[in-house]
């Protein structure tokens, strides 16, 4: 059976749930290979195993890390050559979009980006996207070159299937048009200590109706082991960091459990979450229309409703 | 400083967006504008410009309706728009769409920053940015939040999840902004007046050198199969908060097994 890629998502060799995922999703396709970015691949290669990785390409080059996105793009060119995948998965991310893209142009392949499942078809791998916030379901396939897939976060459990992950370097030479776009500076966020926001089984959001004091809703948040999250209204508003904004221009967010606290649900914002399993909302205007869209609502004041819940929530845990 | 700013023409998100029989986006029985996000990218050329001098040029492909989108930019400032509209791009996917904005940019001439949104609000895959800078060879500054040009130079940051970072290029350069970058300006009464002067071009595949046959639905390189509307959301139970809400919402979390 053909090949197929999977980006690997890492910090430091330490793999990412994501990268799980996407091997158990390249087994139904194909013979999963990974692609490791970075140093520390030891640290990675139990994992890359355990989930069905057959081979590990490997591309230790620092000019992928220290100019955006292109350099990345010729990595990915180089194993592609080389592997002659039937597909490649990458973990629907910024840069990894961005990436795809250039990929795309330069093996002359179809790209789809975020899918929500990739099956083996007929015609080829297939797969399932949402879209128009989350209005509409499409299905599409690739008709030219190799698929190149990027998948959200959630999609499938991973499931383990040991192999033998075999380390296989690639020297990339990295050319002087890729590092056009300099990295001259990292600087490292704050961790919350919480979920990622993407990765997250149960997200809770605070909008406009928390007036700027989003305690509570962390509060309940760290009850509930959840992600935190914003709406448009609170980030702009300058209440909460971008990065934890959800909605059409934040993230895209499709937990088993999506609380929404004093968040009126504009369009903007139910593009970000209206894929969610299970919704609730709280918010003083019964009017609201993110009401339309839960499972269970409450009309009142999240300042008591909140703080209430997340007692009885504990004392139900005791 | 000259500037090309590409924009999209997109159905409205507030409207009913929806598919045509061939499964391609409904472009013409929904109401469209400007792309939103698009409005920063202009904003951020003007800003440039009225800092310093030079022009603006706005740029989309679409639909024969997409010229309302450059007449907005217009409004805002930009000097003038090129339209490329030709029947044979209905269809294309974003392969197709950088192939024909990369030759345009390069009739308009040799801009020292090709601008954009971080994304369009319809398709929202955020690619074609990075494929106009792999098809222009242009260094690519994408998804940023700041953005200083000075002395041949584009600086910008780039915000993740865990990291930021400072993102550096020389002229020219390609460019996306997202939406925290600026706050962008309602045209007024002078700029929509000032704007209906301004010129506009439009220009056909025939216009830029390309074939018909690289660009459309049969030339795509990927295939929407179909397309289904999802069941809307039944709604649930709703309570008003009489002094309990908190603990029936307990209770629905408890009976949902999420506690």
């Amino acid at each position: 059976m053909a090949e197929v890629l999977v980006l690997v998502d890492h910090a430091d060799g330490q793999v990412k749930k994501t990268t799980a995922e996407l091997l158990t999703i390249a087994r139904s396709l194909g013979t999963p290979s990974a692609v490791f970015i970075g140093g520390n691949v030891e640290a990675a290669r139990p994992r890359l195993a355990q989930f069905g990785a057959e081979k590990v390409y490997v591309i230790d080059n620092d000019d992928v890390e220290n100019y955006l996105v292109a350099p990345l793009a010729e990595a990915l060119h180089a194993v592609v050559q080389q592997a002659s995948p039937a597909a490649v998965l990458l973990p629907s991310t910024t840069h990894n979009k961005e990436a795809a893209a250039r990929l795309a142009i330069k093996t002359e392949s179809g790209l789809i980006t975020d899918a929500v499942a990739v099956e083996a078809g007929d015609a080829g791998v297939s797969t399932t996207q949402s879209v128009f916030a989350g209005s509409y379901t499409v299905k599409a396939t690739v008709t030219k070159g190799t698929p190149i897939i990027t998948v959200k976060p959630n999609v499938v459990p991973p499931s383990a299937s040991q192999a033998g992950a075999t380390v296989v370097p690639v020297d990339v030479q990295v050319s002087d048009a890729a590092k056009g776009a300099k990295i001259a500076g990292r600087e490292e966020k704050q961790k919350s200590g919480r979920p990622e926001l993407t990765e997250a089984a149960i997200v809770v959001s605070g909008g406009r109706g928390t007036g700027g004091d989003f305690s509570p809703v962390e509060t309940f948040a760290d009850t509930l082991g959840a992600a935190v999250g914003a709406s448009r209204a609170a980030v702009d508003a300058g209440w909460y960091p971008h990065s934890n904004q959800v909605g059409q221009t934040g993230k895209q967010v499709s937990p088993q459990l999506y609380v929404a606290a004093g968040i009126s649900g504009a369009i903007q914002h139910r593009a970000g979450m209206q894929t969610s399993k299970t919704i609730i909302a709280i918010n003083k205007d019964e009017e609201a229309p993110i009401f339309e869209l839960v499972d269970f609502g409450v009309v009142g004041d999240l300042f008591t409703v909140l703080p209430q819940a997340t007692e009885a929530v504990q004392k139900a845990r005791s | 400083m000259n500037i090309v700013v590409c924009v999209k023409y997109v159905p409205d998100a507030q409207g009913d967006r929806t598919f045509n029989e061939d499964n391609t986006t409904d472009r013409a029985n929904v109401d469209g504008l400007l792309s939103e996000l698009d409005e920063y990218a202009v904003e951020a050329a003007l800003k440039i410009v009225e800092a310093g001098e030079g022009e603006v040029t706005v740029v989309t492909v679409g639909p024969e309706q997409a010229a309302d989108a450059l007449k907005k930019a217009l409004q805002m400032g930009a000097d003038k728009a090129v339209h490329v509209s030709d029947e044979a791009i209905h269809g294309s996917d974003a392969v197709a769409t950088s192939l024909v904005l990369a030759e345009a940019v390069k009739k308009i001439g040799s801009p020292d920053l090709v601008l954009t949104g971080l994304s369009s609000t319809d398709g929202t895959m955020s690619v074609v940015p990075a494929m106009l800078a792999e098809r222009l060879g242009l260094p690519q500054v994408t998804q940023v939040s700041t953005l200083e040009v000075a002395d041949g130079t584009v600086k910008g940051r780039r915000d993740g999840d865990a990291v930021s970072e400072s993102l550096e290029a020389s002229l020219p350069a390609l460019v996306s902004v997202t939406d925290q970058i600026n706050e962008p300006r309602y045209p007024s009464f002078k700029g929509i007046m000032a704007a209906k002067k301004k010129p506009v071009e439009t220009w056909s595949l025939a216009d830029l050198g390309v074939d018909a046959g690289q660009v459309g639905l049969d030339a795509a390189w990927t295939k929407v199969e179909s397309f289904a509307q999802r069941p809307p959301r039944e709604q649930g139970e709703i309570v008003t908060d009489e002094g309990d809400g908190g603990t029936k919402l307990a209770e629905f979390l408890a009976a949902q097994k999420f506690v």
